[in-house]
């Protein structure tokens, strides 16, 4: 399987679906992503009941805090790295390891920035009194949003992995299933992402 | 090679074909991203324009769906028949999907009353 | 790693090793058996010690604050350490061969859920040695446990994080083997009732797992961070522990039982020499169980104060789960009812589970009517109610399962002398224990208290309940005797050993070789080799492939590592509060041990390795003598 040599004529057209192994881990991330589902939808239930909830005259709203230019921006990151993505698993299809790569390396960039811009809002909400123990709503919000940045941490991880993992092995019927599971899971941190920016950013708005 | 892989080989004519479905797919979902951000932007736009909170937040959480869906449907493949196990897959999903709107209902009604 | 040398004599280091880095779903299967057995008789002990302490009013065989640590762990460690493990263990050895497949999905992945759940059984059962043992109940409400003085509700946390990331593992490896791996001709409706009962109790763990993460991480940062999720003077609510809990809670009892369904689903058949009585119903009852088991949570917090329309809608639905559990009941029945009836010790625990577990369910109803539960909540009344169901329906499925699979598991029987012996003294001392626990809680004794003043009228019913309990203890003493001695009982060597064998798992002559099946098998119905066997065939099944190179996956110690690595980062994280310095490095050092263990995995190629033809016609040759195994 992996000294096989191909070309983009004898590459499968469904390279992550022709062995067990790939079917399996195909299965597998879905279901993985069923339990993340569930898991989320627990911390947004958390969050939505302790919106606003706080010690007696606390002095931070959702609809004070949350600025809307700046999740704007990091949907917008998001987003299309998410398209990225797709790209990337086009070259795979076209057994175009170097598209792989670079495709792939576009979107782990576009999730540092989204990150980065995280990072600083999160800064700032910390620099203004408004710390992970300053509340109820505080502690859900961190936490929520949060989970969804480690989430997005540990995609960037297997991302970047992948890549220097891969670079001297090419494209193989092995390695193409993991960059497949891969782009499924990033395109489920993307999902959940547009669910955090309505509930907790718009409604957080508008209270 | 192990004989749990099975591997195909296409004509000119099937590569070709491929090819052309594959760039046709492609820029379906480049149209879906553009919907999708489309969806976005009305979404923060009804916002920032300050209409009533009980109209915008159910059009809101709609418009999050549709796009929800979408990336389900068109990124993720879940629309593809001939993915694997894609009914199962989807049944899973669609039903991970109720228990986490039981969730949602629940913790909205009944743990402030 | 090819195996020619089958027979070669290993030593004890050699066998070791090989039980530490299996990923044999067959070896998996045995360390899951022996450790939920240990955990079981540590459980038990802890119930028998409670039971002494209430044998006579106002006694102080064990202190007040050491009875709740002995009531939290003894239903902690039956439901979470006990009762899964010993279940995965029948799941992990008997589902595989059910659908005909040489082993798991994820091999790699059957070990680290093991190995992660047994290290966080570990971790959690430390804490009596370190400072005192969780004390909150198994449910540690968030208003107790939130102040509890000392490591104990860490050690819970932490460990329950643990091994509970094991048995999600484990879970989504089961639905994705059930899912793909299917031999040949199994379409979802020719697959025997256990392997359903798996795929469904697998996606409710899948499902119900991930609040049970969250509520234990939100309990977690709350102790430890100064989080506010449960404190009220800080906007939060300490209701949102018991959703979490209980929408995990609820249907994790569905994840126990429904497997304990699957295996009687199995043994019924065999024993009553009758096909399975309405095999889709079945399938459709276990599915809505299931289904309804998510939608029922707040039964357990009818008293909280939800308000009646709530309660009255939670209620209701509560009942409904009782229909399809009584569809499949009735289709027991039905499979027994005209049947050649042969009774053997698994038979006898299968028709002690139905009356018994009927009777547990029916307390239940009675607890799902709201305004009567506002009587009998947190009274006698609901422990006997859960111990009818739970030792009446899983204990009951999983002592019957040790005799059914015996062979299985170990190429040797249990006694069946001593099998009776076991069912009798336990079941006796079962329903001793815990009928008169009903009457207990209708007369007004509440649950979790360490003693009781005389004069109340429990006296006579307490002693009763103890007896009981000991007697409980000799049976399940006498059934781990039973199974030492069949350590040095004869071998089987041979197929289908009840005889009347209707699924996959008895075609294969015991020993099991390591690659289950020589020739992937091909499935013409439901009871796949029933069918063989009427047909004639002597010897398994028909095979749906030529004899060829057969690819299996290889050893690893890298789950153990990883598991070993987060261990170490409990221990960082449990005395991070107490301010010590050496939390931080041990933490890292921990943490930093599993990803690189991680990152190890991911960077090597790991394609498994073939067993080539002629070795594979050795091993046969070994293990059955000319012929082989067909």
């Amino acid at each position: 399987m992996i000294n096989t040599k191909f070309t983009p004529q004898t590459w499968p057209e469904h390279p992550e679906q022709v062995t067990q192994e790939g079917k399996n881990k195909y299965v597998g991330i879905w279901i993985f992503i069923c339990s993340d589902i569930v898991l989320f939808a627990s911390l947004f239930a958390t969050y939505i009941s302790l919106r606003n909830k706080g010690p007696a005259g606390m002095e931070f709203t959702s609809q004070e805090l949350f600025e809307l230019p700046l999740a704007f921006v990091m949907t917008m990151f998001l987003l299309t790295s998410s398209l990225t993505s797709v790209y990337a698993m086009y070259q795979l299809k076209k057994y175009n390891f170097k598209g792989v790569q670079l495709w792939t390396g576009a979107t782990i960039l576009l999730g540092l920035g989204f990150l980065c811009l995280e990072i600083y809002e999160f800064y700032h909400y910390v620099h203004l009194g408004f710390g992970y123990t300053q509340s109820a709503f505080s502690s859900a919000f961190f936490t929520l949003v949060g989970t969804h940045g480690l989430h997005v941490i540990i995609g960037l991880v297997w991302m970047t992995c992948l890549i220097v993992r891969n670079a001297s092995r090419g494209l193989n019927l092995y390695n193409a299933p993991k960059y497949f599971v891969a782009s499924i899971y990033w395109h489920f941190i993307d999902v959940v992402w547009v669910f955090i920016f309505t509930v907790v950013y718009l409604m957080g708005v508008l209270g | 090679m192990s004989h749990d892989t099975e591997i195909q080989g296409r004509s000119q004519a099937q590569y070709e074909y491929d090819r052309r479905k594959s760039a046709q797919q492609l820029r379906k979902q480049v149209i879906n991203f553009a919907i999708m951000i489309f969806l976005t932007f009305i979404a923060f736009a009804t916002v920032v324009a300050d209409f009533a909170p009980t109209f915008i937040k159910p059009i809101i959480l709609l418009l999050a769906g549709i796009q929800v869906v979408l990336q389900l449907y068109s990124f993720m493949h879940m629309d593809d028949k001939h993915a694997p196990y894609i009914g199962v897959i989807s049944t899973f999903v669609w039903v991970g999907a109720v228990i986490a709107f039981t969730f949602f209902l629940a913790f909205n009604t009944i743990v402030w009353w | 790693m090819s195996s020619v040398a089958v027979t070669k004599k290993k030593g004890v280091g050699a066998v070791i090793w090989d039980y530490l880095t299996t990923v044999d779903h067959k070896k998996l299967a045995v360390l899951y058996l022996f450790s939920g057995l240990l955990f079981f008789a540590i459980a038990g002990f802890e119930a028998l010690l409670m039971r002494i302490q209430l044998m006579y009013p106002n006694s102080d065989f064990i202190s007040a604050g050491t009875f709740n640590e002995l009531l939290t762990m003894h239903g902690t460690t039956m439901l979470f350490l006990a009762a899964t493990p010993l279940l995965f263990a029948f799941m992990n050895m008997i589902v595989p061969l059910q659908i005909g497949a040489r082993d798991v999905a994820f091999p790699f992945l059957n070990s680290l859920g093991f190995w992660l759940f047994f290290l966080g059984a570990t971790f959690l059962h430390l804490s009596f040695f370190l400072g005192g043992a969780p004390d909150a109940g198994w449910t540690s409400y968030a208003s107790l446990s939130l102040y509890s003085p000392g490591h104990g509700i860490d050690f819970y946390v932490l460990g329950l994080q643990i091994s509970g990331a094991g048995t999600l593992i484990s879970a989504i490896n089961f639905i994705v083997t059930i899912i793909t791996m299917r031999a040949p001709g199994m379409t979802f409706m020719r697959m025997p009732l256990f392997t359903w009962t798996t795929l469904i109790s697998s996606t409710l763990i899948l499902f119900a797992f991930p609040p049970l993460t969250v509520g234990l991480f939100l309990m977690l940062v709350d102790r430890m961070f100064g989080a506010n999720f449960f404190d009220h003077t800080m906007g939060g609510n300490t209701i949102i522990w018991e959703h979490l809990f209980w929408i995990f809670g609820h249907p994790e009892v569905y994840i126990l039982v429904l497997p304990a369904f699957g295996l009687f689903s199995e043994i019924i058949p065999v024993f009553a020499r009758k096909r399975l009585f309405g095999y889709s119903s079945m399938v459709f009852a276990t599915i809505l169980i299931g289904f309804l088991g998510f939608m029922v949570w707040a039964h357990h917090m009818f008293t909280v104060g939800l308000g009646a329309t709530a309660n009255a809608i939670f209620a209701v639905a509560t009942m409904a789960i009782a229909v399809p559990t009584g569809m499949k009941v009735f289709n027991w029945i039905l499979t027994i009812w005209g049947g050649s009836i042969k009774v053997t010790v698994p038979m006898i625990y299968a028709l002690g589970f139905i009356p018994s577990f009927v009777a547990g369910g029916v307390t239940g109803v009675m607890n799902a009517t709201a305004p009567l539960d506002y009587q009998i909540h947190d009274s006698y009344f609901v422990v006997a109610h859960f111990h009818y169901v739970i030792v009446g329906g899983i204990v009951t499925a999983i002592f019957a399962s040790f005799h059914f699979y015996w062979p299985i598991f170990f190429n040797r029987t249990l006694s069946e002398k001593l099998g009776y012996w076991t069912f009798w003294i336990f079941f006796i001392g079962f329903h001793l224990t815990f009928f008169v626990q009903h009457f207990l809680g209708l007369m007004g004794m509440p649950r979790r208290v360490f003693t009781y003043m005389e004069g109340q009228g429990w006296d006579l019913f307490n002693f009763i309940s103890s007896i009981g309990a000991i007697m409980m203890a000799v049976g399940v003493l006498l059934m781990v005797v039973n199974m030492l001695l069949s350590i040095k009982s004869k071998p089987v060597n041979c197929r289908d050993y009840w005889g009347d064998g209707r699924s996959l798992e008895w075609a294969i002559q015991t020993p099991i070789p390591f690659y289950n099946f020589k020739q992937l098998p091909l499935i013409r119905g439901f009871d796949a080799y029933w069918i063989e066997k009427q047909e004639g065939n002597t010897e398994g099944m028909t095979y749906a492939e030529p004899l060829g190179d057969i690819h299996m996956p290889n050893n690893s110690i890298l789950p153990l590592v990883m598991a070993i690595g987060l261990f170490i980062a409990a221990f960082g994280a449990l005395y991070h509060p107490d301010g010590v310095s050496w939390s931080i490095p041990v933490m890292v050092i921990g943490l930093g041990i599993t990803v690189l263990a991680m990152i190890i995995r991911s960077v090597k190629d790991d394609l498994g390795y073939h067993v080539h033809v002629d070795e594979i016609l050795a091993i046969e040759k070994e293990l059955y003598g000319k012929g082989g195994n067909n």
